[in-house]
């Protein structure tokens, strides 16, 4: 056995017993990227001396202090959408190929307070739009289980990378699913927490009212934490919620007796994938095995999910995204005649396909004169899906259904045919959309490929998600099948 | 056709906080170039912005000044547009729920008050400054001023003239100056103002096609632009043509309102609410609490000068103009017996003096104990009015105590008979012909030959003493 398969608790276990120290861990793992990496080309940036460094650091303050911090001399990766002190954070976008931010993100001081080691910055969707890491300006991740499909997105680089046994785990963000879809097609354990929950600050925004910060983990106890490192108040970031963050650990109970678990009806729709349907209704089973109540429940307005957020997302990104002018950092066109060609030709050529597509969706959704038909009614169907959560949430503890229609489909399946590529994130989109909790873990394979079991919680609470995810994972061992690179 | 003039004004006013609206940057004029910055005012990738609770208590206060009803809930809005100068590319301001409406300030026209509606108060932020290379090619931006706090204040139109949007404007400065929220240096750009103005024929009810002026960098440069325009509008009107509705630059040096390129103006803001910053709740206990801070308006105080200093009202009214200058002079009646006589010396020699400098009271070194004891030199007879005012200058210039001045230059008053009486002698007998004049019924000669020993002293011979003596001389 090799250290980088371990989880996290398994490292910590060996840190704290002194049979291993980070320098040791992170040699595994840099050596693991130095196997696969040029296959699964999860990374942007790799920072393998910064973490050499970092690593020897640790050692001493293991020796030192004897006190073993919360994720010390743990190896991680960063989707290249959060802000690192003078390492490049690109969002995969020529337009900010060479933007070194001047500060940290707050998760990233959070992590580098637990101890983490920073072992490079994933791969994305340009600015975390799409759904396979096909729209990154550098080039496309690989799904570890099978090298032609993607790996889902727009946070792959991250799932492929804790996948591929190339970091202990990683951090993306969910805007529509974008931390769950691609957990769900790389077989690992992906969590999208409450709005609010992580703080937001130092995340390059794509659509505020929808970005969230989670973990992509080897299993659930390795989620619960790193959740109980990133999550928490930020006087940094005004959306962030002012609550107590429980020890998400102590939810780690594997026991669901008399949890009400629904399943809606909404979520088997014609076009999905039949093995991944069956393998969800397995799990439903199991559930109800091990002594949970589980009901059908009604979403009614899951139906108009994809379209309100193809509103609400697109609009906050044109106004997010109009700072790439070409001013202050970033791309810069070589040639132009006056400002507005400045504009024109740095935006025209910095920019890939899928954002302009999305630029331009929402600067026409907030026009005026089309303001209220598009943007204020999407925010009052969006108002409907939350209520269609709040209701069932009445009646159970917590919803689970597919994390995505398919498993991982090949790259350029769905390229030129973008609202296909919408259609993968119709089951997770909902959940941001709500600003609720949903956790994403492997429940089946489907000719090799697998499958993820998608659990909703009500706001801020994610210790039910955790536990019931952990009783499942308990009586499954789809967490522990790995890809054979 | 007679015509009625319709004006509306805008006016932006920047709050007197010491950090800027969502980060702490200093909001200070001035500094190098892109000083005054941090991420999140220059708009970084990934950053946000967390409302200063300063701006909202400031922005509160002045709202409640001006007799506005402070909203219960507003909120902000995201107002889109390219420019180098707004980092961002999107402005934090408040578009259908600002935080004040429906307020008024109270103007005096031809010797009687009028009311001037206030649509709206709302927060802004402000934008940098762009720096264009004299020989062109290029611009440098400097983004020291982004992020700094600002309200926007938009007035009903209901200012009939020029001269009452100037009346307007002056009220509107003086209110936020007493108020504390902002200090109105309009040559920093702490205060700016845009017009609306159309034309109507007398007594009709619908306005006329408005335009909309900018580029006023002074209120004087507001009302001078605004006579233009009402000059262009009916000569317009006259020849039974359309005013079109379109936005105009003031050009100072040419005098004249010059139409934007249209480009300038075609702007669709795209506003939709921030999404990065909750709403703005304010409480009506938190209402009281402001409202029980605000200090004396500048009306309320002009007429407490009058009962309680007996002062005319021209000298109350010119007193409280300023809050700064209203200060200056409470802090010398509080140690000075004579009101009167401290507005005749603050409405007369500083006033005038400020004038001349072009500088605001804070910016000199002179206090109100230095007039104080200045007067009290005079009473004591140490120096006359006449040396009061060398001292005074000086004191101006440089701070010192007007004793030291009065000291330094020699200025003190001889007031000793014996010696005014040998130089009344001398005078005497230099100006025979003056003194022959007197003693044949010309009284304006002894003014002369008063004059003649006060020269001879220097000005500090104590006049009414020269005076007596001479009269008993030449008697």
């Amino acid at each position: 056995m090799e250290l980088y398969e371990l989880t996290i608790h398994e490292l910590l276990d060996l840190i704290k017993k002194r049979e291993t120290t980070p320098s040791e861990i992170t040699e595994s793992v840099l050596k693991r990227v130095g196997q696969v990496e040029d296959r699964v080309k999860a990374f942007v940036t790799i920072t393998e001396e910064e973490a050499r460094e970092r690593a020897k650091h640790i050692d001493e303050d293991v020796n030192n202090e004897g006190n073993i911090k919360s994720l010390m001399g743990i190896p991680m990766a960063l989707k290249d959408n959060m802000c690192t002190k003078g390492i490049r954070t690109t969002c995969s976008s020529k337009i900010l190929y060479n933007f070194k931010p001047p500060y940290n993100a707050t998760v990233v001081e959070k992590l580098n307070d637990a101890g983490t080691v920073l072992i490079g910055k994933t791969n994305l969707d340009e600015f975390a739009m799409g759904s396979s890491t096909e729209n990154s300006a550098f080039h496309t991740t690989r799904n570890p289980w099978d090298l032609k499909r993607v790996p889902g997105g727009s946070s792959g680089g991250s799932a492929a990378a804790v996948a591929a046994d190339e970091v202990i785990f990683a951090l993306g963000s969910d805007t529509g699913g974008s931390i769950r879809q691609p957990a769900s097609l790389c077989g690992v354990v992906g969590m999208k927490p409450t709005y609010g929950f992580v703080s937001r600050y130092g995340l390059i925004a794509f659509a505020s009212s929808l970005d969230q910060i989670g973990p992509f983990t080897k299993d659930v106890t390795d989620c619960a934490i790193v959740m109980n490192a990133i999550c928490g108040h930020d006087p940094m970031d005004s959306t962030s919620a002012n609550v107590d963050v429980p020890d998400f650990t102590k939810s780690l109970v594997a026991d669901v007796k008399g949890m009400k678990i629904g399943v809606p009806k909404e979520y088997f729709i014609e076009g999905i994938q039949p093995e991944v349907k069956d393998a969800v209704m397995k799990a439903a089973e199991l559930f109800e095995e091990m002594g949970a109540n589980v009901e059908d429940i009604s979403l009614p307005h899951t139906d108009y999910g994809l379209s309100v957020y193809y509103i609400i997302a697109p609009a906050e990104a044109s106004s997010n995204l109009a700072r790439y002018d070409g001013i202050q950092y970033g791309f810069r066109a070589e040639e132009y005649d006056d400002l507005i060609d400045l504009y024109k030709k740095t935006r025209s050529e910095g920019f890939g396909p899928e954002v302009k597509r999305r630029i331009m969706l929402g600067t026409y959704a907030l026009s005026s004169g089309y303001y209220d038909a598009y943007y204020l009614k999407a925010q009052k169907v969006r108002t409907l899906v939350k209520q269609d959560f709040d209701n069932a949430f009445e009646k159970c503890d917590i919803i689970i259904c597919p994390t995505s229609p398919t498993t991982a489909f090949e790259i350029g399946a769905k390229t030129d045919d973008p609202l296909a590529m919408y259609l993968s994130d119709v089951f997770t989109i909902p959940v941001n959309l709500a600003g609720i909790p949903g956790i994403s873990i492997p429940c089946g394979f489907s000719n090799g490929l697998p499958i993820g079991l998608q659990i909703i919680g009500k706001p801020f609470d994610e210790a039910t998600i955790i536990k019931a995810a952990y009783t499942f994972e308990q009586a499954t061992d789809y967490h522990k099948q790995k890809p054979n690179l | 056709m007679e015509y009625e003039v319709v004006i509306g004004l805008e006016v932006h006013a920047e709050l007197s906080t010491d950090s800027k609206i969502f980060c702490s940057c200093t909001t200070e004029f001035g500094g190098d170039p892109n000083t005054h910055c941090c991420p999140v005012c220059l708009g970084l990738p990934g950053v946000l912005p967390v409302i200063n609770e300063k701006v909202i208590e400031l922005a509160v206060k002045a709202a409640l000044a001006l007799n506005c009803e402070i909203a219960e809930y507003s909120k902000f809005d995201r107002k889109n547009y390219f420019y180098p100068d707004l980092p961002k590319a999107y402005q934090i301001s408040q578009y259908d729920l600002p935080l004040a409406q429906n307020g008024y300030i109270e103007i005096e026209v031809d010797g009687k008050k009028k009311k001037i509606g206030i649509t709206r108060v709302h927060i802004e932020e402000d934008a940098g400054k762009l720096v264009h290379a004299e020989l062109g090619g290029y611009s440098l931006v400097d983004y020291n001023r982004t992020g700094v706090p600002l309200i926007e204040i938009v007035s009903e139109p209901d200012i009939r003239s020029p001269e009452e949007a100037r009346n307007y404007l002056d009220k509107l400065k003086s209110i936020l100056q007493y108020s504390e929220v902002s200090d109105c240096k309009m040559q920093e750009g702490s205060l700016r103002c845009d017009a609306n103005i159309s034309l109507r024929p007398k007594g009709s009810k619908e306005f006329g096609v408005k335009t909309e002026l900018k580029n006023m960098n002074s209120f004087r440069a507001v009302q001078k632009a605004l006579e233009a325009e009402v000059k262009r509008q009916k000569k317009i009107l006259e020849r039974g043509e359309r005013v079109v509705q379109e936005t105009l630059r003031w050009d100072e040096a040419r005098g004249v309102t010059v139409p934007m390129r249209s480009k300038e103006e075609a702007h669709d803001y795209r506003y939709f609410p921030e999404p990065d910053l909750p709403p703005v709740v304010i409480s009506k206990e938190y209402v009281e609490r402001i409202k029980s801070t605000l200090p004396e308006m500048p009306q309320e105080r002009k007429e407490r000068y009058m009962k309680d200093y007996n002062l005319p009202e021209y000298d109350a009214g010119v007193l409280t103009d300023s809050k700064a200058i209203a200060d200056f002079f409470e802090a010398c009646v509080e140690k000075y017996h004579d009101p009167k006589t401290v507005s005749n010396w603050v409405m007369g020699e500083l006033l005038a003096a400020l004038k001349t400098k072009d500088a605001e009271i804070d910016d000199i070194p002179l206090t109100p104990s230095h007039l104080v004891e200045m007067l009290e030199l005079m009473d004591k007879g140490t120096i006359s009015g006449k040396i009061a005012k060398t001292v005074f200058k000086e004191m101006i210039e440089t701070g010192k105590r007007p004793e030291q001045v009065v000291k330094e230059k020699g200025l003190v008053q001889i007031t000793d008979e014996g010696k005014i009486s040998e130089i009344i002698e001398k005078v005497i007998k230099e100006n025979p012909k003056s003194v022959e004049d007197f003693k044949n019924g010309k009284e304006k000669a002894i003014g002369f030959l008063v004059g003649q020993v006060m020269r001879a002293t220097k000005g500090k011979a104590n006049p009414q003493i020269v005076n007596k003596l001479l009269r008993e001389k030449l008697q």
